[in-house]
């Protein structure tokens, strides 16, 4: 035990006292300011954590609590390169989230924020989990506070679209949990400090080091992996994201699809290849081929989708099918895409859904065939959303383009038909996000666009730190790169 | 690192401040300085550019390295420039004429509110940026950083005017068709790097790198890079795009669609001219496609009355006599072809907006006529333009055309032929055009009459400049056979075609044959350019329907309807049944039936709990039964 506070810890407890302060605050304005303050000195703590990554300065980035018992488990958390970049991905989320969102009004407003810290704490505590018990528990308690998020404050029809998230993910779940067990079954016997003695364990070492035959992985991985399959989503099993996406509040789709569907190749990465190595080889083809699928059939979806919030949806499934595909190339410039491009995609989706989110509270619509003209009502918005839209689809000098020359190069290393059948997204992304362009800013104005303002100044600042990202990430990614090398080294020794 | 090299960055990084500046400060700059700034930075490049040719011609060819772009231990991709004669050559030419159509600029744009000219002036910027990081890279992903980058360029621009649907459909449609060309140019830089490891230049031509790659490796790599240049430079499959692109305003329509961007396929395929000369089969592809495309584009422009759409097809044929040189193996004939129609062509294009500018905005050549008298030297001008591309001595199109239908006749006399064919329809077309322009009694409205006038000078200086260039421009490619130490722009650009020039073989021509072919070819151009005059300087309006063949090129082989029904509505069609059908009822029925299997399920389960004893006690021994048997029989 640490005799001092680590970042992990720091990552997960704020959010949590955050949360709980959020839940007792009285007054709207309070909580969101508690809210957003809390979210920036998260942000900071995490900046500080990327500093930090010396071997030497272990103890800042690991610490194991442990409780006698004879489970075999401990509150084990830790922070290595993946972690270390998907937990500034959500401390840098949050922030974004609230200013762009700042002028919103939600009812019972600290419930509201209450609850979106508790998503962070629990984001914060799968991104850290070293232990697969405690992995489990957050995994769920990133999910519970959405659920009442989404169908307290979504759409109209948002009971019918968080009960069909909430039993996906739930289901989901439970399969994981089976697996847990299973595996746990199977891991060697642990001795504690104080000499407890307990048959089995949850570290992630003795996970990784589980007596699992071939045929156990084989099925084990299929439990798993529909796990994390369904929250990335892969196609057959993303059909919950639309409808999810489209009725939850303009905030809360932005945690889900820039931060939570990352849980899910996250996963894949430090529980799923290292703890079934032998399966992950026998199976990458059919999970390439879903992704690849999916990433077809969401893009072709996506051109005559109308509805704004769904086709940005389907394009997430495209990104995140071709994310899936290069992680199960394995080889070391396909998995590196895949670090780069989990926090690429993260900011790019957040950056539209807040252009989205402008124009559906000024017009009230979000259907594409009723907009037009937005450019010459709102030059600004409209350069802000044509940057992110063309870095979403990986225009280069924008980050995107760094993660998906990375990606598409492993992938082509691994099997040529896949890369080329993927790569017609490319043009099919291209094809879409024209067209939504085309639709929605340019042209004439018409009744309802025409009192359509420019944006205000919270939204400038968030859209412009957005678009900096971009570049800045676009032209020298090689920092970026360099959180991840090592994480990246050490999951392909696995294989 | 030699002392020249250190100011290298700046030639493409001031453009890129004019950018910055006129897209930043665009509600605030007024026109004189937007225009100003615009032009500035690309004249300071030019200037730049042209002490770095003096230091290339010296012999200073080098690589210069500024930082990783990525860097990880299987693949390092360095943010460099290679600074070498091809490039150095292609520097002056896109930062001379695009000075010049920035000049221009200042006064076509000049009736647009300040902060659309402002606009203007930075996509313009921004475009010269793309196109300099284009030519500068050197490895392949700079060099696709600046493809993707003017494609984004020439969409923003075509689309300008974004309030017009048909303006805003012609910009996405030219991205869209240039993403299906960058997939191939993708691919085979992936191929590159799985192979190799690498995507320098420098480092994949060298000879090791070279023996590594199979036949199989470098037919394969150099045809998806091939799909790349016929989205770009517009060549069949992927051509229809480019005159659509006509409805950006002209002088973007000059710059980009005809000087620079559209021979950045050529510049590729002379930057890779060794993997292709390695490649024979790729090099018949090019030839093919190259030729087709120029006879297919040639034909369309016979019969078109809009005067950028001729210009604009006849750029299609022009490009695709540089593929034809670079398919025969004449690296610098279509280099050389690249430069000189830069300057006829875009001189035409120029031309063509100072008439349209004093048209009020008219294209229709048949509302036109008689203009020689109204606008004299956008007149003289522009015919030295037309003599220059229809291939007369001696000015600038000729000694490249030259050049290319000699290479094409050592190759494959059939291949001669037709390009010279093609030289002819060119001839013609561009004769009808001048003629129904310039000739005959002017046919538009009184109000367009009384409003002829010849434009200002920033659009006439770039004009003379430019002709003149158009027309002594092709003196430094002089053939052998005319003048003893001819052909400078061959030794210069030597370095660059060593390797390739020595494993071609090369069938040198005779003399006598030499000045045959060339004279049957200028005599028969010669013959269709008059014939041209005679029959346009003439022409009347006529309301006859055409038929039969005419009909067709009218209507451009009905290319585009073709593509509509195999492409365009295919996919819409799938996008719908993906919608409508497998996500609405199949997947999303399987996970709803799911659903209702459970509810199902549960509530004939509840008939079990039904609450009467009776029914407990029944099943309590049917169960206590089955047990019985399974025990006794297992």
């Amino acid at each position: 035990m640490g005799s001092y506070i680590t970042f992990p810890e720091l990552l997960i407890w704020l959010p949590l006292l955050a949360g709980i302060i959020c839940f007792f605050t009285k007054g709207d304005r309070a909580a969101r300011s508690m809210a957003l303050l809390f979210s920036l000195i998260i942000l900071g703590v995490s900046v500080a954590s990327l500093f930090y990554t010396d071997t030497k300065f272990v103890n800042f980035n690991a610490v194991n609590y442990y409780y006698p018992n004879n489970l075999g488990n401990t509150f084990f958390v830790g922070l290595d390169g993946t972690g270390r970049l998907l937990t500034f991905l959500t401390a840098l989320a949050f922030p974004i989230i609230f200013i762009a969102t700042y002028k919103s009004n939600y009812k019972n407003a600290a419930s509201f924020f209450g609850l979106m810290m508790l998503t962070q704490s629990g984001l914060m505590g799968v991104f850290c989990s070293m232990d697969a018990l405690l992995f489990y528990f957050f995994w769920e308690l990133a999910l519970i506070p959405v659920y009442f998020l989404c169908s307290k404050w979504g759409g109209e029809k948002r009971i019918q679209a968080t009960f069909k998230f909430f039993v996906y993910t739930f289901a989901g779940s439970l399969l994981m949990l089976i697996g847990i067990i299973y595996v746990y079954q199977h891991t060697p016997d642990r001795t504690f400090e104080d000499g407890t003695i307990a048959a089995h364990s949850f570290a992630i070492s003795s996970f990784y080091n589980a007596a699992l035959s071939g045929t156990e992985q084989n099925w084990l991985f299929w439990l798993f992996f529909v796990a994390f399959a369904i929250k990335m989503p892969i196609f057959p099993f993303h059909t919950w994201q639309p409808d999810t996406y489209d009725q939850s509040p303009t905030s809360v789709t932005m945690v889900l699809s820039g931060i939570m569907v990352k849980m899910g190749l996250f996963a894949v990465i430090r529980w799923l290849i290292p703890l079934f190595p032998l399966a992950t080889v026998k199976f990458s083809h059919v999970v390439m081929i879903l992704s690849i699928i999916g990433i077809i059939y969401a893009s072709f979806i996506a051109i005559l989708q109308d509805n704004l919030k769904k086709l940005v949806a389907y394009s997430s499934i495209a990104h995140i099918g071709l994310m899936c595909a290069a992680l199960f190339a394995m080889n070391q410039l396909s998995v590196q895409g895949v670090m780069i491009q989990m926090f690429n995609h993260g900011i790019n989706i957040i950056g539209l859904w807040i252009v989205i989110d402008l124009l559906e509270k000024q017009t009230g619509v979000k259907q594409i065939s009723k907009l037009g003209g937005v450019a010459s009502k709102a030059p600004v918005l409209t350069i802000m959303l044509v940057i992110i839209a063309l870095a979403n689809i990986a225009l280069p000098l924008t980050n995107a383009f760094i993660g998906e020359f990375l990606m598409f190069s492993g992938l082509y290393k691994f099997n040529i038909w896949y890369t080329a059948v993927a790569g017609i997204g490319i043009i099919l992304a291209a094809i879409y996000t024209l067209n939504m362009i085309q639709k929605v800013f340019y042209g004439n104005t018409n009744s309802i666009t025409e009192s359509v303002k420019d944006i205000s100044w919270n939204e400038k600042l968030i859209l412009g730190f957005i678009v900096c990202l971009i570049f800045v990430i676009g032209v020298y990614p090689q920092p970026l790169i360099d959180i991840t090398k090592e994480s990246v080294t050490i999951l392909l020794s696995k294989k | 690192m030699s002392n020249f090299l250190q100011i290298v960055w700046l030639i493409p990084i001031l453009p890129l401040i004019g950018f910055i500046i006129n897209g930043a400060g665009r509600n605030i700059l007024s026109k004189a300085v937007s225009g100003f700034v615009g032009s500035a930075v690309i004249f300071a490049s030019f200037l730049l550019s042209i002490y770095v040719f003096i230091e290339v011609k010296n012999g200073h060819s080098e690589v210069v390295h500024y930082f990783n772009f990525i860097n990880i231990e299987s693949l390092k991709i360095a943010f460099a420039f290679k600074i070498d004669p091809l490039s150095s050559l292609f520097l002056l030419i896109i930062t001379g004429v695009g000075f010049l159509i920035h000049v221009y600029s200042t006064s076509y744009m000049h009736e647009e509110p300040s902060k659309d000219f402002a606009k203007y002036f930075s996509f313009l910027n921004l475009f010269v940026f793309s196109m300099l990081l284009l030519v500068m890279g050197a490895n392949y992903v700079i060099m696709f950083i600046g493809w993707e980058g003017v494609g984004l360029c020439s969409y923003l621009l075509i689309g300008y005017w974004f309030k017009n649907n048909d303006y805003t459909n012609a910009g996405k449609k030219a991205f869209i068709m240039n993403r299906i060309g960058d997939l191939g140019f993708l691919l085979a830089v992936f191929w590159l790097i799985s192979k190799l490891g690498t995507v320098s230049f420098d480092e994949i031509f060298s000879q090791v790198s070279l023996d590594k790659l199979s036949l199989a490796d470098k037919t394969g790599i150099t045809l998806l890079l091939f799909v790349g240049a016929t989205g770009k430079s517009a060549q069949i499959p992927l051509y229809t795009w480019l005159p659509d692109a006509m409805a950006g305003p002209t002088p973007v329509s000059a710059l980009i669609h005809a000087a620079t961007m559209v021979t950045a396929g050529i510049y590729m395929i002379a930057r890779s001219n060794i993997l292709y000369i390695m490649a024979p089969l790729t090099q018949h592809v090019v030839a093919i496609t190259g030729l087709a495309t120029a006879v297919l584009a040639a034909t369309i422009a016979l019969k078109q009355n809009d005067i950028k759409k001729v210009l604009a097809y006849s750029t299609v044929s022009q490009l695709g006599y540089m593929f034809l040189a670079l398919g025969v193996g004449a690296y610098t004939g279509a280099v050389f072809h690249v430069m000189t129609h830069a300057f006829f062509k875009a001189l035409l294009f120029l031309g063509a907006g100072s008439v349209i500018h004093a048209m009020g905005g008219e294209q229709d050549m048949r509302n036109m006529g008689g203009l020689k008298k109204y606008m004299s030297i956008t007149h003289l001008t522009f015919l030295l333009g037309c003599l220059a591309i229809a291939g007369m001595p001696p000015f600038s199109g000729f000694f490249s055309k030259d050049e290319i239908l000699a290479a094409a006749y050592a190759n494959n006399p059939i291949l001669w032929a037709v390009g010279v064919f093609t030289a002819v329809m060119t001839a013609f077309y561009m004769f009808r055009l001048y003629g129904m322009t310039f000739l005959g009694k002017f046919r538009g409205t009184q109000e367009q009459e009384h409003h002829l006038h010849e434009s200002p000078a920033a659009i006439t200086i770039p004009l003379i400049i430019l002709a003149i260039l158009a027309v002594i421009g092709g003196w430094i490619g002089i053939p052998e056979i005319f003048m003893h130490g001819g052909h400078r722009l061959e030794a210069f650009l030597e370095p660059v075609f060593r390797q390739s020039n020595a494993i071609a073989t090369k069938h040198a021509l005779s003399h006598s044959k030499e000045y045959m072919l060339m004279g049957i070819s200028v005599a028969a151009a010669f013959i269709a350019l008059v014939f041209a005059w005679n029959k346009f300087s003439k022409y009347q309006k006529s309301e006859t329907v055409s038929t039969g063949f005419t009909k067709l090129l009218e209507n451009k082989w009905y290319v585009e309807e073709f593509y509509n029904a195999i492409i365009t509505k295919p996919i819409n069609s799938l996008s719908a049944f993906f919608n409508n059908i497998i996500e609405k009822k199949v997947i999303d029925g399987l996970v709803n039936g799911t659903g209702k299997a459970v509810n199902y399920g549960s509530r004939q389960l509840r008939w079990l709990q039904s609450g009467q004893v009776g029914a407990y006690i029944l099943l309590m021994v049917i169960g206590i039964l089955i047990l019985f048997i399974i025990q006794l029989f297992l």
